[in-house]
């Protein structure tokens, strides 16, 4: 139980002294400040990113895609997961490939996608949303999988339509499984995202990463690297304290 | 799939394999088609959707290209040492990091926090201490393949039993004895599976950075046939990718493999 309180102040502790023992590497000169800027620098650069609108706005812009991404994966990936579960034949002749597709790099694909939609949020949001429903298609079907065989049968035998068979057992029952593809898909699809953005010098906070090192502003950049650190942690932390809690048991 | 077997999966017995077969045949071949109708229908930009023998064309094209060899070389070159430092700080750092649970609980945010965002973005920092040579390609690579290794080492170390530090008190064994003859195997599979996720994501790290910083590689050679426009050898050069990535995944595999 002390340990559980230990933890986070030995966790802040050992960023201190990182912190403190890179200020001091730069300040007796051996690794120049243009390489590393010292971590006092940070505050001022934080500042100089929210007074040029390169901290709140690319956040959102990242997000916002990311969130576009995956509603779009939820759009096909829910029925098509649906589908696969529904008609197990189909099921078992996909799910070998989603599942090689679900490991496989996507981003690598970028420069086909570039070709076809341009640099612009269309290729991003692509991406994103292939990044995502891969997952979302995978997840339902294994939560429909697990729904009680039961569950479907006081189903049947009440005589309900497909239609109400999903929307009253399997998709309630089911929706933990597809809460966790859901959340998987925001957090491939954030990372995905800002990864192109960097690549393609178009967006959100990838975006600012690129830019301020083609400025050679680098301690805002290495501020924005630390923002994209950060925004992919809040991200994955609350989406995974938001599923526990939805979670019921 | 024996009977019973297939109808729990709904599926009857005789009838069961050959429509798994027959979709995936059927879906490839309506893909193939699909592909082929888009290139040759002017619907798309000429070019951007190449016809199939265009690429097949391209591969053939682009392996008997003397060009093609330094390049591979190159990226199998970082691959290699970027794994191989992947290797061994993930390694250590995990068996480290997870051999105290106070260390372990206070750095896991942290460890985490890097670990889900890409790490692309650091490519800049890479070449900020590296240059723009191979060295930063390699650094990246490290970089991105140390996670899966460190946090999957470090999820074997704290699932280890304590019974199995005992049994080494018990027979009197030496530290040196218990490491190698009950933590070692015992942390194989483990870090085995951070391994082999971690050279995945090495290789994508090193693609995307040769991409980005292209001089030379097979990122090199993607960016190139992509800014030139020659799209059916960029389709190439991704397949030979894809095949030479797989290829790795299965070496290492087979190393890996218990014996």
């Amino acid at each position: 139980m002390n340990r559980e309180r230990l933890a986070p102040l030995y966790g802040l502790l050992g960023v201190a002294l990182l912190a403190a023992l890179l200020e001091a590497i730069v300040d007796a000169g051996w690794v120049s400040p243009l390489i590393l800027p010292p971590p006092s620098s940070l505050p001022a650069a934080f500042a100089k990113l929210w007074r040029e609108d390169l901290l709140l706005q690319p956040i959102l812009a990242s997000v916002a895609q990311s969130v576009a991404a995956t509603g779009l994966a939820a759009l096909v990936g829910l029925p098509a997961g649906y589908l696969l579960w529904r008609r197990p034949v189909i099921g078992e002749a996909y799910e070998p490939w989603l599942g090689a597709a679900f490991a496989a790099p996507i981003i690598l694909l970028y420069p086909l996608f570039l070709v076809i939609f341009g640099r612009g949020y269309a290729t991003t949001i692509f991406v994103g949303f292939l990044s995502g429903v891969i997952p979302v298609i995978l997840k339902t079907r294994e939560g429909l999988i697990g729904v009680p065989p039961v569950l479907l049968d006081v189903g049947r035998s009440l005589h309900m339509g497909e239609l109400q068979m999903i929307r009253r057992i399997a998709l309630p029952a089911a929706a933990p499984g597809i809460f966790t593809g859901l959340r998987l898909a925001l957090i491939y699809a954030l990372v995905n995202i800002v990864g192109l953005e960097f690549l393609i010098d178009f967006g959100g906070l990838g975006r600012v990463v690129s830019d301020m090192y083609f400025r050679y502003e680098i301690p805002a950049m290495y501020a924005a690297i630390l923002l994209v650190v950060l925004v992919s942690l809040v991200l994955l932390q609350g989406l995974r304290r938001l599923e526990r809690r939805l979670r019921p048991q | 799939m024996s009977a019973p077997a297939l109808a729990a999966r709904g599926l009857r017995p005789g009838l069961a394999l050959a429509p798994v077969a027959r979709i995936r045949l059927w879906t490839a071949l309506a893909a193939v088609t699909g592909w082929e109708l888009l290139a040759w229908s002017g619907l798309l930009y000429r070019g951007v959707v190449p016809p199939i023998e265009q690429v097949l064309v391209a591969l053939v094209a682009l392996v008997a290209d003397a060009d093609l060899y330094p390049n591979m070389l190159a990226t199998g070159y970082e691959v290699l040492l970027g794994f191989a430092i992947a290797t061994i700080v993930g390694v250590a750092g995990g068996l480290g990091l997870g051999a105290s649970r106070l260390l372990h609980e206070a750095a896991e945010p942290y460890m985490d926090a890097l670990a889900s965002a890409p790490k692309i973005v650091f490519l800049p920092i890479a070449m900020l201490f590296f240059g723009l040579g191979m060295e930063s390609k390699i650094a990246l690579g490290a970089l991105s393949g140390i996670f899966p290794i460190l946090l999957n080492t470090m999820a074997g170390v704290g699932a280890l039993p304590t019974i199995y530090g005992r049994v080494g008190q018990s027979l009197h064994l030496s530290r040196r004895q218990t490491a190698l003859k009950i933590y070692i195997p015992a942390l194989r599979r483990p870090i085995v599976t951070g391994l082999r996720l971690g050279l995945g994501v090495c290789i994508v790290g090193i693609l995307l950075s040769e991409i980005k910083l292209s001089k030379i590689g097979l990122g090199h050679l993607a960016a190139d046939a992509y800014s030139h426009f020659r799209i059916a050898e960029l389709y190439a050069v991704l397949i030979l990718i894809f095949l030479l990535a797989s290829l790795a995944n299965l070496s290492l595999t087979l190393l890996l493999r218990r014996r």
